[in-house]
């Protein structure tokens, strides 16, 4: 049984259990172990097996007493931007290091309601600002200095990011199931680089209390998982008004986005953006879009030819709007509360200078020094302002959009994963990379991952992008295409 | 009014107002905002900006503004937005306020109160909330500063007035009663001392018919009497300043209350670039109708409707009714002592006079007087039904309030204080004053009433002062005319 358990996805495994065929602790030891075998991949920051066996055993408990929940006993590791009061928690950041929350984020207190057991936190790009994960601050496990995670398909290429930890965590079978948050595209970029499914729901079901905030009016939580079914279970899980915590938590209750899994796709119109498919995507890429849309036609859907006229301007939106709300989010790590203190300093002004040079990193500073300028006095109108009005008329053209399709269909990224170390620092071919997952980020709609092919031997993930709470249809849509094939259940070689 | 010149400038003051909102819990937390805990006992998660928390609205700070806008004829925006205000600073443990900015909760309204005889109205541009600062503290930290965050996310309510006042007295009025009001309406302790209630003054100076001058704030007056001595010295400052030629600098200034000056904190030169921008983590508030309705219901009388029904009702003077407003607690008094069977003129003379000479020499309030107003009543009533005359009651009253004596007719009866109310006994006084006097009755006929007053007063202090004023008038008139 042991060696096949890695490669049960959360559906199964949680079957297996109820089932008693498989122990917690068994499920809990064979990952901890893999995890232990494969930290060259650079994926966990923490790791506590003491921690991760306790869970598993009080899972079996459960589980024999007759009070399993829906995820008992199901390994699951979490991005380190989500608070954990068992497990450290440092955002990848040099700012956190050694940082302990007193309190679980929302969602993993709820996953960990629902019987969840916790392997660890998993690497990310410092505050989440990256679409590589190179710009992790903080040792891996395992490691003694900063490492970049690798994509289990290519360990010479980045996973993708920010939630790149927890991509490559997945693909590698590492952990059946991880979180990840996606704030201009971060759950979705890593899916595809690595060939999982990802999903970022609709802004605001998912509660962002205990998230290390880096955009505010743009970070969700999602589940990243082996395939659509399995990131149905987390999601039901992890979707819930949070409304005593988090202000922005939709008052849309909790929804079962398993039960419509299987529905037919017969007449579901799916758009595709022409932006989405222009002379900037590659052509692999575009191969594996193209195919995947043709599946869906034979799976009963139909093509419809659509258009996002701002796709480009969701860039520059992004940057100038994500970096001011960082700007200030960021504003807390100061020095005097918690988190890194410079050591010597002259005065106030020089501890807060030093502290922050010291504790963060050149894109962590980069965007703040962008998010400082666009908000500054004179500057607010031309930057901020303006990009609120097209953030605004962004959302509104998927309005529109939604109008004559259902669903809408494009590639997830321009490319495959990248070399490390390929961008060379540039942080604008980073940005670039981040166009087609920007726009449902900007109107705050439910997007994911879902992988459909591959080009040269990488991963490429079919983007699908709903209209508001349209999570459901969402997974039916990439359960149905995942029925259809098995790109979802191939795995990287050595792994 | 006028304005009043002060060496041929005219003054021109705004207030900006911090009112603390008598909340159990913070604005965006549920720690307590009780004050005086030990430092960093009530600071929570969200206090202290914890990474990964979130603030959550405090509904009852929203009904506070809400009571504020209806006291004050605001208009209550049906959707206000928070902001955030960023700066550095050890006791701000987010690197920002949330505040509002563009689109405050209230807006517009007036305060009106009297300058003497005379009604004042004083505009209001807006009140919105916001959240409050910790505390540093500089002593008792050798080379270094102690932070207490249990202030941090305190609700206030910053009331900011258009420059409408013209004179430090005027200010201090309209301070006065925009502090009467806040408390009157229980949105706020009014405690000057634990910072419940801190003004700053925006003062100015020109020429009648000039532009506005260039102000200098001063900040934080915690007592009227400061803001009094502030605002006079800061207004000669500014003159001399500008009559030896100096142009006035904008400027935040500080009053010294040991040297009764103001001096200058900063200047407009360091002004900081706060970069405000809508709080992504609040969405706009929303105040439905309905919600305005339901605060309306639960309003008290205001002042200045009691006072005027006072004078409708009691034929009470402007001023009387005015003093008798001034807090809830003395408005309470006088009802009270009303509905126990008081005359209303009598009992306001009491309270506006006697009883508040003797708060005033306690400096204790109308809550803690010895003397209730059901014994207040009870008193007046001795007095209209003839039973005493004023001298004694002030006699009973005296006792009442130094706790020789708890109950009015007992007092009386102990000191033998009861009028004479026995006609023979009386008649028999004025027998034998008339028959020792007969040079007053003489003078009394032949035209001169102060002899008539002479008789009087020997009949009263023949009759140690028990028998009736008017009782005895009467019988001494019957008897010589």
């Amino acid at each position: 049984m042991s060696a096949e358990l890695h490669e049960m996805g959360v559906t199964a495994l949680a079957a297996a259990l109820r089932e008693r065929k498989v122990s917690a602790a068994e499920a809990a030891e064979h990952h901890l172990a893999r995890i232990r075998q494969h930290q060259d991949l650079g994926a966990f920051l923490a790791v506590d097996e003491d921690l991760t066996l306790g869970q598993a055993r009080a899972a079996d408990a459960r589980i024999a007493a007759g009070t399993a929940g829906p995820l008992t006993g199901v390994p699951i590791a979490h991005k380190d931007i989500f608070v954990t009061a068992d497990l450290p928690t440092t955002a990848g950041s040099r700012m956190l290091a050694g940082y302990r929350s007193p309190f679980d984020a929302t969602v993993v207190h709820r996953l960990g309601d629902a019987g969840a057991v916790t392997l660890g936190k998993l690497s990310c790009d410092e505050f989440a600002m990256g679409s590589a994960n190179e710009n992790v601050a903080v040792p891996a496990v395992g490691a003694a200095a900063p490492i970049p995670v690798r994509n289990p398909w290519d360990r010479s290429r980045i996973p993708g990011g920010s939630s790149g930890g927890s991509a490559a965590a997945v693909a590698a079978r590492l952990t059946p199931a991880a979180t990840g948050t996606d704030t201009g595209g971060s759950i979705r970029q890593p899916a595809s680089f690595c060939g999982v499914t990802g999903i970022k729901p609709t802004y605001g079901r998912a509660s962002r209390y205990g998230m290390v905030a880096f955009a505010s009016s743009l970070d969700q939580a999602g589940p990243m998982a082996r395939s659509a079914e399995d990131c149905a279970l987390l999601l039901s899980t992890m979707c819930a008004p949070d409304p005593d915590r988090d202000s922005t938590s939709l008052d849309t209750p909790a929804e079962d986005f398993s039960r419509s899994l299987g529905n037919s796709l017969d007449g579901l119109r799916i758009g595709v953006p022409r932006e989405f498919l222009g002379d900037g995507v590659a052509p692999g890429v575009r191969a594996v879009v193209e195919a995947a849309l043709a599946e869906y036609e034979k799976l009963g859907a139909r093509r419809v030819e659509i258009t996002l006229p701002r796709t480009e301007l969701s860039i520059p939106v992004y940057y100038v709007l994500a970096a001011a709300e960082a700007s200030s989010n960021l504003s807390r790590f100061d020095g005097v509360k918690f988190g890194h203190r410079a050591s010597n300093y002259r005065d106030l002004a020089d501890m807060y200078a030093k502290t922050r040079e010291e504790g963060f990193g050149d894109e962590v500073k980069r965007r703040i020094m962008i998010g400082t300028y666009v908000l500054s006095h004179g500057y607010y109108d031309a930057y901020y302002l303006q990009a609120q009005k097209v953030r605004r008329m962004i959302a509104d053209d998927f309005q529109r959009a939604f109008g004559e399709c259902d669903l809408i269909a494009g590639p997830v990224a321009p490319s495959v994963a990248w070399k490390i170390g390929e961008h060379g620092g540039d942080p604008v071919a980073d940005y670039l990379a981040d166009i087609f997952t920007l726009p449902a980020s900007l109107a705050g709609l439910p997007g994911m991952s879902v992988p459909a092919g591959f080009d040269g031997g990488m991963p490429v993930g079919l983007q699908l992008i709903g209209n508001y709470f349209g999570e459901a249809k969402l997974l039916n849509a990439a359960h149905r295409f995942q029925q259809a094939t098995d790109f979802h259940l191939r795995q990287p070689e050595g792994i | 009014m006028t304005s009043p010149l002060i060496r041929g400038y005219e003054v021109v003051i705004g207030f900006e107002t911090h009112a603390q909102l008598s909340t159990a819990s913070k604005i965006f937390s549920r720690a307590s905002t009780a004050f005086g805990a030990e430092p960093n006992t009530q600071a929570c998660a969200v206090d202290l900006a914890l990474p990964g928390t979130l603030p959550v609205m405090n509904k009852g700070a929203v009904e506070r503004a809400i009571r504020l806008g209806l006291a004050l004829g605001s208009h209550i925006a049906p959707r206000s937005v928070f902001a955030r205000k960023n700066y550095f600073y050890p006791d701000l443990p987010k690197g920002y306020q949330i505040s509002q900015y563009e689109i405050p909760v209230v807006q517009g309204g007036s305060v009106s109160f009297f300058v003497g005889e005379e009604q004042r109205t004083v505009r209001l541009v807006r009140a919105h909330l916001e959240e409050d600062a910790g505390k540093s503290l500089h002593e008792d930290f050798v080379g270094q500063s102690g932070i207490d965050l249990n202030r941090a996310g305190t609700p206030l309510l910053e009331i900011v007035t258009e420059p409408d006042m013209r004179s430090t007295a005027e200010a201090v009025a309209y301070a006065r009663e925009l502090h009467k009001i806040v408390t009157w309406i229980g949105i706020c302790d009014g405690n000057m001392q634990e910072g419940s209630f801190r003004c700053d003054a925006n003062v100015s100076v020109r020429r009648p018919g000039q532009p506005l001058g260039t102000r200098r704030e001063i900040k934080n007056l915690n007592s009227f009497k400061f803001m009094q001595q502030a605002i006079d010295y800061e207004i000669r400052w500014q003159i001399e300043e500008i009559e030896e030629g100096r142009a006035i600098q904008q400027a935040t200034v500080l009053f010294d209350p040991d040297t009764g000056e103001t001096r200058a904190m900063r200047t407009k030169e360091d002004a900081a670039d706060y970069r405000y921008f809508p709080d992504p983590d609040l969405p706009p508030l929303a105040i439905a109708a309905e919600w305005i309705e339901r605060v309306r219901a639960d309003m008290p009388e205001l002042p200045r409707a009691m006072a005027e029904r006072y004078v409708r009702e009691h034929g009470l003077s402007d001023y009387d009714a005015s003093q008798l407003t001034q807090s809830v607690a003395l408005a309470h008094y006088f009802q009270s002592a009303v509905a126990a069977g008081a005359n209303a003129k009598l009992a306001s003379n009491w309270i506006t006079g006697e009883i508040a000479r003797r708060l005033n020499q306690q400096d204790i309030g109308i809550a803690d007087a010895p003397v209730t107003a059901v014994q207040l009543a009870t008193l007046i009533g001795r007095i209209s039904d003839g039973t005493i005359s004023n001298n004694a009651a002030r006699q009973v009253f005296d006792a009442l309030w130094t706790g020789e004596g708890r109950e009015v007719d007992a007092v009386i009866e102990a000191k033998g204080l009861k009028q004479m109310s026995d006609t023979g006994a009386l008649e028999k006084i004025i027998d034998q004053v008339l028959a020792a006097n007969q040079k007053n009755i003489d003078e009394y006929r032949a035209g001169k009433d102060k002899a008539f007053n002479a008789l009087v007063g020997q009949v009263m202090k023949a009759s140690q002062g028990k028998a009736n004023p008017a009782q005895v008038n009467a019988l001494l008139k019957a008897r010589l005319d």
